[in-house]
């Protein structure tokens, strides 16, 4: 008994080890301190805590991994979305890439690099920094609070209304590197912003760990976008924590291409009327991948809306979660939640888990889900062949209709075209009939 | 026995009802006509009791205020409402919907409650009467059911409940002329000296059917014109625009 | 306006109290209070049970020491205390009992005013009963009738005397008693139950029930029951539960395992109506109950429940589809009010191939209470063309309570469909106006509509309990009028 857990205190050390390399400003931030405690005490979790049930976290946490200083890229055209003027963002490695971004602004809106805000403004920093964040409760979380070393923070006045969306680009080449990026958003009253996040692979693998903490103010409206693409080896952990006042609009779409194991916990508190939160998400899995997506809706007050749509199409050996819950506290009368969540399977090694949740404390609410797991409806391919189109490209027509349903949510016109021609091309059958 | 004085009745701060007066006696027809928005189905809510609404003035039925009483006791008094949009209630039948209905009616006025029997041979009577399918009796109270059996259904509640003022909230819409026939001729076998209907709508062609002896304009929250049947039918053929323009230019001439 | 005001509904509360209050003054011969290895070889040496019942539940007493008490549901209450609770207790009996007549005055007393009188039901053709009151049976009807048809019918000691090779077959197959806290304390400790067996190729033909009283203070009810239905038989079966009031809490930990063999079908239908504590949560039964059946080849298992008692409810009975084209079903009405705590709902394992699950659940919560749907649907790797429609709904009264939807589904093949849709609301405004417009006073219009919203599953309920369980629902949303 001892022993195991000597056993599994020295797992822990042997993992915090692989970051201590890294520590400026620690500090500074009572978050910080609030998360070294919370590291002394969390575990790594199990799949015996309910909220990591279907997700084991051991290929990260038995990894060895290595600091990896910065390397150049000279292209990154490939990790750009064509056609799309955008502020630009680029950490490679974890590193900001000052020649790769563009982030000269106009009045109004701040894009910097967090490490440099942080010591250019330490007081508005600290208002905002770890006020979101699960660091107190969840290892990750913790650990991102601790040892993050860079990240984006962005600000936009009251009343601003960003002309362009800004694109953050993490890149890696890495092999077995580990990062922990830090986001902070601040969206003033009434100012619109819409924001790109990319995880890409360039080769290698590595674990990327990221929070992102986005606080949208009276009247304010955020768009934001999630674009996970990265090797079949790569790990991701990747927190997003929503603070909505009264009148706001999030929407978020979070779409997942590639990545060896990658586990979303998307968290959003609704903290003022007349708001409206919108949630979508795509996930494709194929090979060996394991891809789970957990969000949290909690409705504080009344008079709100929240939509959720979440689609999976699992190929090979692949696994899906999903995972929602929806809140409605005692206050929050006349809300509308709806919450949706479908699965196909392409294979029967692959796998689909869904997990709708409601938690409804108020009377005068409609909340609904639903949740369906299946493979392409027979009868639509029987129909498009008796129309004359052969039978893989009816399935991809099935397959690719069903993801469409989410990008058609996409407001950036580009992006989504581009989505839509990756996803068909991913979908292009190699057995000819 | 319907007397409605300067009624006033408002939503959320909007005021539909601006101070109305009506009179309905025993044994009449009465027709309430206007364009949209005009507040002929808040009126007939507000008799009704829906809970919405902020309401003032008087309602009284054979001298009973109704404005005090709870919908149900209202009921209790005879008032029906043909719902305009039938409300659909899954899993309750019709027929225990109705014994419900009509053995709490009995309590409030303090009778026993009507035998299996009796309300089973009603049931049969009334359900003749507005040629509904036996079928839709036993189903769900109006889940499913098309448009026009729904309306029908109301006014089969109204035989079985058999209220001394009926109010028919555009009964006739939605309805084909068969059907127009079936629900006025119900009507009609309904009408007797001691109870009174109003007939709410849109158009003259129900009118045609259900033969009114007083036609009422609404129009803003108000009555602006009353006649006799023709009114209908120059209604029909003119319009509302020549009485409303008149009452937007005096209400001009007022303010000004 | 006359609307009906929250002081006419305290009025009503205050004369509407569970009717199955009352405390029966018999005689009772109780085991001493808590819980050990003496006790249980106490239990089983006054059952007078063969030694390889007495391992079995000393192996399940240990397993269970060292087991803990799960903590996921979404329930609240005070930890039990395990050593302040009677383990026995078993109403004493006079002398054998050989016929209804000599069975004691005040029990049949205490049935009649539970409605089940059993001189009633010895007219009645339809109805076999079973009576469990505390830790023992007291009397079961109609079983030579049942013999006759090799139906075995009665209460679990009986079996362990009489059928000793079938209850040691079967016992504990599908609910092992390492499966959980709960399974684990009552193989440990249950002192009866009801005993099912049916013949291959035989359907019986009349409804099979068991009545469970718990009457006295202080003590835990453990019952065990088992129902084996072999190739080709049909049979429906009965539970109905109530208990005294009580300002203490106490303790029902039973276990139910079905087996339904090829081509056979069980119907297990339950009316749970134990004391649900009072208006302000003092007392009622915590209600930790284990079901399972397992389902052969084209086999068909169908649990129905209607929930009104118990102040914690955690119940998920369960169908193992393991043979092809077996199904199963789970229709459930859970309604709680003031105080009350349900986590309840079902699990579908789907294992063999073109096997079918429905589920429908109608949660009603009211008052304080909180209502929470826990459902698992688990397609299998091999468990092609599986089938799975799933609707859990939940009305809401008033804004104290609490409605909740937790399924799972885990889907391992790829022809499989599963549907899961579950909606949450307050009871339709309109509805109870039309209702209020039609005459109908709000009270009764909740009645109404609820009864209605519950249709789908008290449909399923035989007859005789079907009547029972409307009356049951009215009563429990009494004063839930806001």
């Amino acid at each position: 008994m001892v022993e195991a857990m000597e056993n599994i205190a020295s797992k822990k050390a042997q993992f915090l080890s692989n970051f201590l390399a890294k520590d400026t400003d620690v500090n500074s931030s009572l978050a910080k301190q609030e998360a070294l405690k919370a590291l002394e005490n969390l575990e790594f979790p199990t799949t015996r805590d309910e909220y990591w049930k279907y997700t084991r976290v051991g290929k990260i946490t038995s990894a060895k991994y290595s600091q990896i200083p910065s390397f150049k890229v000279s292209d990154i055209s490939n990790y750009c979305i064509e056609g799309l003027e955008t502020y630009r963002v680029v950490f490679v490695n974890g590193f900001f890439s000052e020649e790769l971004s563009d982030i000269s602004t106009n009045q109004g809106v701040s894009i910097l690099p967090i490490a440099k805000a942080r010591k250019e403004n330490t007081d508005e920093i600290e208002q905002y920094f770890g006020k979101l964040s699960k660091h107190k409760t969840q290892f990750f979380s913790a650990l991102n609070t601790v040892f993050n070393t860079n990240g984006v923070f962005v600000k936009i006045a009251k009343n601003s209304i960003l002309e362009k969306p800004i694109h953050i680009i993490n890149i890696t080449n890495a092999e077995s590197a580990a990062f922990n990026p830090r986001n902070l958003f601040v969206v003033e009253e009434n100012a619109e912003v819409q924001i790109i996040n990319s995880y890409e692979t360039s080769s290698g693998s590595s674990f990327t760990n990221a929070t992102t903490e986005i606080y949208v103010k009276e009247g304010a409206k955020v768009d934001s976008y999630i674009l996970q693409n990265e090797s079949d080896t790569s790990k991701q952990i990747n927190e997003i924590d929503v603070l909505q006042e009264s009148n706001t609009t999030y929407s978020a779409t979070t779409i997942t291409l590639n990545g060896g194991l990658v586990r979303n916990n998307h968290n959003i508190e609704v903290r003022g009327q007349g708001s409206e939160t919108n949630l979508f998400g795509l996930y494709l899995t194929s090979g060996n991948q394991h891809i789970d997506n957990h969000t949290i809706v909690d409705h504080i007050e009344p008079n709100c809306e929240s939509n959720e749509v979440y689609i999976g199409v699992m190929d090979d050996k692949s696994t899906a979660v999903f995972n929602g819950k929806v809140f409605v506290r005692s206050e929050a009368q006349k809300t509308n939640a709806y919450q949706q969540n479908k699965n196909m399977l392409l294979t029967d090694d692959a796998s689909a888990y869904s997990k709708p949740e409601l938690e409804i404390y108020a009377d005068d609410v409609k909340c609904s889900h639903g949740s369906t797991t299946g493979q392409v409806d027979e009868e639509a391919i029987f129909y498009l062949r008796t129309r004359g189109v052969s039978e893989a490209n009816a399935r991809k027509m099935m397959i690719c209709a069903f993801a469409h349903e989410i990008l058609d949510n996409i407001k950036i016109e580009v992006l989504r075209e581009m989505l839509e021609i990756q996803i068909d091309e991913r979908f292009v059958l190699v057995e000819s009939l | 026995m319907l007397r409605i004085k300067n009624l006033h009745a408002s939503v959320d701060g909007n005021e539909i009802l601006k101070g109305l007066n009506l009179e309905v006696k025993a044994g009449e027809v009465h027709a309430i006509m206007g364009p949209n928005g005009s507040g002929k189905s808040t009126l007939a809510s507000v008799i009704a009791g829906k809970p919405d609404y902020e309401v003032s003035g008087d309602v009284t039925l054979n001298g009973k205020d109704l404005l005090d009483l709870a919908p149900e006791e209202r009921a209790g008094e005879g008032v029906f409402l043909a719902f305009q949009y039938p409300v659909e209630i899954p899993g309750v039948s019709n027929v225990n919907f109705l014994k419900t209905a009509v053995n709490d009616i009995r309590a409030y006025k303090g009778l026993p409650p009507m035998a299996a029997k009796d309300f089973l041979k009603m049931l049969k009577e009334k359900q003749a009467l507005v040629e509904l399918d036996k079928k839709l009796t036993s189903r769900s109270v109006n889940e499913g059911f098309s448009g026009g059996e729904k309306k029908r259904n109301e006014i089969f509640q109204m035989a079985m409940l058999n209220p001394k003022l009926a109010i028919l909230d555009e009964t006739d819409s939605g309805l084909d002329i068969d059907a127009l026939r079936i629900v006025a001729n119900g009507v009609n076998k309904l009408k007797s000296a001691d109870n009174a209907t109003i007939i709410i709508t849109h158009y003259q062609r129900l009118l045609d059917y259900i033969v009114p002896d007083y036609v009422h304009v609404l129009y803003d929250g108000k009555i602006i014109k009353s006649g006799t049947k023709e009114l209908a039918l120059e209604l029909e053929e003119k319009g509302y625009d020549w009485l409303t323009k008149g009452v937007e230019s005096s209400e001009l001439k007022v303010k000004s | 306006m006359g609307k009906y005001t929250e002081d006419e509904l305290e009025k009503e509360l205050e004369t509407q109290e569970y009717k199955y209050g009352f405390v029966t003054d018999i005689e009772t011969e109780k085991a001493p209070i808590g819980l050990s290895e003496d006790i249980i070889r106490l239990i089983s040496s006054k059952k007078n049970e063969p030694e390889w019942l007495l391992e079995y539940r000393l192996k399940a007493y240990s397993a269970w020491l060292k087991m803990e008490e799960p903590t996921w549901a979404h329930v609240n209450y005070p930890k039990v205390d395990f050593q302040d609770i009677y383990y026995y207790a078993a109403p004493k009996p006079k002398k054998q009992l050989d016929s209804l007549d000599e069975v004691d005055s005040e029990l049949l007393e205490m049935y009649e005013k539970l409605g089940i009188s059993i001189d009633e039901q010895k007219k009645l053709s339809n109805v076999a009963v079973d009576i469990v009151m505390d830790s023992v049976s007291v009397k079961t009807t109609f079983q030579d009738t049942l013999a006759k048809l090799g139906i075995i019918f009665g209460s679990f000691s009986e079996a362990v005397q009489k059928h000793p090779d079938l209850v040691k077959k079967y016992m504990g197959t599908i609910v092992p008693y390492t499966d959980n806290y709960y399974a684990a304390l009552n193989a440990a400790v249950f002192t009866d139950g009801s005993f099912c067996y049916i013949p291959k190729g035989v359907r019986c033909p009349m409804e099979l029930s068991t009545y469970f009283r718990i009457n006295e203070a202080q003590t835990g009810q453990f019952e065990r029951t088992l129902v084996v239905a072999d190739k080709g038989s049909y049979c429906s079966y009965l539970e109905g539960c109530t208990a005294p009031q009580r300002d203490e809490n106490q303790l029902h930990a039973a276990v139910v395992e079905l087996i339904a063999m090829d081509d056979a079908e069980i119907k297990y239908s339950t009316v749970q109506n134990w004391y649900p504590g009072d208006k302000n949560g003092k007392g009622g039964i915590y209600n930790f109950v284990t079901k399972r059946g397992l389902c052969e080849k084209n086999a068909k298992i169908s649990w129905t429940q209607v929930e009104t008692g118990s102040a914690i409810t955690w119940k998920y009975p369960s169908c193992i589809l393991k043979g092809d084209n077996s199904v199963g079903e789970f229709y459930s009405v859970a309604v709680t009010n003031n105080y009350q705590q349900a986590d309840t709902g079902t699990k579908m394992l789907h294992l063999g191939k073109n096997t079918k699950s429905t589920i429908i659940s109608k949660g009603v919560s009211a008052g304080h209470s909180q209502n929470s749907y826990r459902g698992l649907v688990k397609i299998s790797k091999n468990a092609t063309n599986a089938r799975n429609f799933s609707q859990c709904d939940s009305l809401l009264m008033g804004n104290k309570c609490g409605a909740h939807t937790f399924p799972y589904i885990e889907v391992d093949n790829k022809s499989a469909k599963v549907e899961h849709e579950a909606t949450t609301s307050k009871i339709g405004e309109d509805q109870i106006f039309y209702c209020n417009q039609r005459g109908i006073d709000t009270e009764s219009a909740i009645k109404l509509i609820v009864n209605g919203y519950a249709k789908d599953v008290l449909n399923k309920l035989p007859m005789e309990f079907a009547v029972e369980a409307q009356k049951l629902l009215a009563i429990s949303l009494e004063g839930s009028v806001g």
